[in-house]
């Protein structure tokens, strides 16, 4: 509970910072406050909490996701110096930033269908604004618009979703649909069923799971690179550590067809979002179709929905934010020092400024699942989970993706390090505090990647 | 209650298809103030339903949450319009088919 009210005062702060003309150590401020939500947080660890009449509910998920939400988004603002450089639009844009974190923190404590509704929206409608930050840029404006569009309507099924469970059940608590569930199970009415596929739905948009993807690449290749790296961390974490929670507490029991459904769309996601990033010429938008692609294999563990999704969901959300906070970092500063964001951009970068290819190779090689790194414990744990419930053909589908995905990955690689082009060779310069976060975030994966047994026991 | 009360049923087909115009005019319109007009109709099917459910459980419940789904509408519909003005500024028009900058 801590934890949201300091971080939606943080976003207020945020707001005051331009009246009282203290933008310039508003940055520090923020850090700060989020290392004392993250101490708040910490602290209920182990105990259960529930907060007026059961609107939220403080367990070890939520405590363990809010650590991870709010150290990304710590990590996040230190990538994304570049964003609040312009005074103009600091407060606002730190001010939404911060509230977009409130909403992914409700998003994941919350207890009652109300406060999940609130949370996606609080969420979401911050980041329309912040996908079309870039006022000037038609591509930031398509971006906003398809997003709002697609988010609203996505709401407008999950909340029928949510209106049709109510329906059948007569309540929004989560603990009393989940008694409704276990005491009913053998005669749940069509509306019961009906409700949860729309809920789905509505979610499997958020996510961005084929076939309600077509909005995920034009909106993260659009938006600010910031904030597509906003968008794929936090918002992803968040979307996902929702879904879990809503489907483990509530409908696993109820059976139906949404398993099956679920189990198709999630394979579906995988070999989609895979195949498609094979073609793409531009590295923003191949990164937007694999992050569709690790939706998919994230669905995996709502699917699989056994006592080890919870712990290989939190596993591969964490090492999939700390690959790619630095492969947007290394994407922001060639973009910010005018060479787009084609692979071109990329070649000779190891000469350049070695550190950024390195970290940008290590991040690659994380998402592709190459041993060392994190991303290949995360993907082994999600494959044993749906192997464990007996989804065999879906942990297959899963291991083929990801040698898809090693191809276009190991583009980038070998542009960066092998291939000499007529570029320029002039260096890059990274400030103190980014190669110095850079270097924190890759040991984390590395060390991640050899000691998976840190967070993935964390349950 | 008495005699002249309306099945519960009825609210639930008419919602649907207030439900399903929306979704269509969504899928179908081009002109994105049209497209939020029809997501409005579809949240508004949605609180029409609650309204009857939240009857039918004798649960204010289902009430109050209409008010949160109206007020989040009018915060969407707000950002919803100053993105277009801002796309209005640049291109002079609120066709969603002149925003193909990006490929779908």
């Amino acid at each position: 509970m801590e934890p949201i009210i300091i971080v939606s005062l943080l976003g207020v702060t945020a707001l005051l910072s331009e009246m009282f003309g203290f933008k310039k150590v508003l940055l520090p401020l923020l850090i700060l406050g989020m290392a004392a939500a993250l101490c708040f947080n910490q602290s209920h660890w182990g105990v259960n909490t529930s907060y007026y009449h059961d609107m939220l509910l403080v367990n070890n998920y939520s405590v363990a996701f809010s650590s991870l939400l709010i150290v990304v988004a710590g990590i996040w603002l230190v990538f994304s110096g570049p964003y609040f450089t312009e005074i103009a639009f600091r407060a606002d844009r730190a001010a939404i930033i911060m509230f977009s974190l409130t909403g992914a923190l409700v998003m994941i404590s919350f207890s009652n269908l109300v406060m999940l509704f609130l949370g996606i929206e609080i969420l979401s409608i911050s980041m329309y604004i912040l996908a079309g930050s870039n006022k000037k840029d038609p591509a930031s404006n398509e971006a906003a618009l398809k997003y709002l569009l697609m988010g609203a309507f996505a709401t407008a099924f999950l909340l029928f979703g949510i209106t049709l469970v109510y329906g059948v059940t007569g309540t929004f608590s989560l603990a009393g649909i989940a008694d409704h569930v276990m005491s009913g199970r053998q005669q749940l009415p069509a509306l019961m069923h009906t409700g949860i596929l729309l809920m789905m739905v509505g979610m499997a948009f958020k996510v961005a799971a084929v076939p309600f993807h077509f909005w995920a690449p034009d909106v993260y290749e659009g938006a600010p690179n910031e904030v597509t790296s906003f968008m794929m961390t936090i918002v992803k974490t968040a979307a996902m550590g929702a879904f879990f929670r809503l489907f483990s507490t509530c409908f696993a029991a109820a059976g139906g067809t949404w398993p099956l459904i679920l189990s198709v769309i999630s394979a579906l996601t995988i070999l989609t979002g895979n195949i498609i990033a094979l073609y793409q010429q531009n590295v923003k938008r191949m990164l937007a179709y694999s992050s569709i692609a690790h939706a998919g294999y994230l669905l995996m563990a709502v699917v699989a929905m056994n006592q080890h999704s919870a712990g290989a969901l939190l596993f591969y959300l964490a090492a999939y934010a700390a690959a790619t906070l630095p492969a947007f970092a290394v994407l922001s500063a060639l973009a910010a020092n005018g060479e787009g964001t084609g692979t071109e951009a990329f070649r000779g970068l190891a000469k350049r400024n070695p550190l950024y290819a390195f970290a940008m190779a290590v991040s690659l090689l994380s998402l592709a699942g190459i041993p060392p790194a994190a991303g290949f414990f995360a993907k082994y744990y999600l494959f044993v989970a749906a192997f464990q419930s007996h989804y065999i053909w879906l942990a297959i589908t899963g291991v083929a993706g990801s040698l898809a995905g090693v191809y276009y990955y190991f583009r980038i690689i070998t542009a960066m390090y092998i291939s000499r082009g007529s570029r320029d060779e002039t260096p890059i310069h990274a400030s103190l505090p980014v190669r110095v976060m850079l270097l924190i975030v890759i040991a984390a994966t590395v060390i991640l990647g050899i000691f998976p047994g840190l967070l993935a026991d964390y349950f | 209650m008495d005699n002249f009360q309306i099945p519960v049923s009825y609210y639930l087909v008419l919602s649907v298809l207030l439900f399903s115009i929306g979704v269509m005019g969504v899928l179908f319109r081009r002109n994105a103030i049209v497209i939020f007009m029809c997501i409005e109709l579809m949240l508004n099917a949605v609180n029409l339903l609650l309204a009857a459910f939240s009857v039918l459980h004798g649960d204010t419940g289902g009430q109050v949450f209409v008010f949160f789904i109206m007020a989040v509408a009018a915060a969407e519909v707000a950002v919803g319009l100053a993105i277009l003005i801002m796309i209005y500024r640049n291109v002079k028009s609120t066709d969603i088919n002149i925003l193909n900058k990006l490929k779908w």
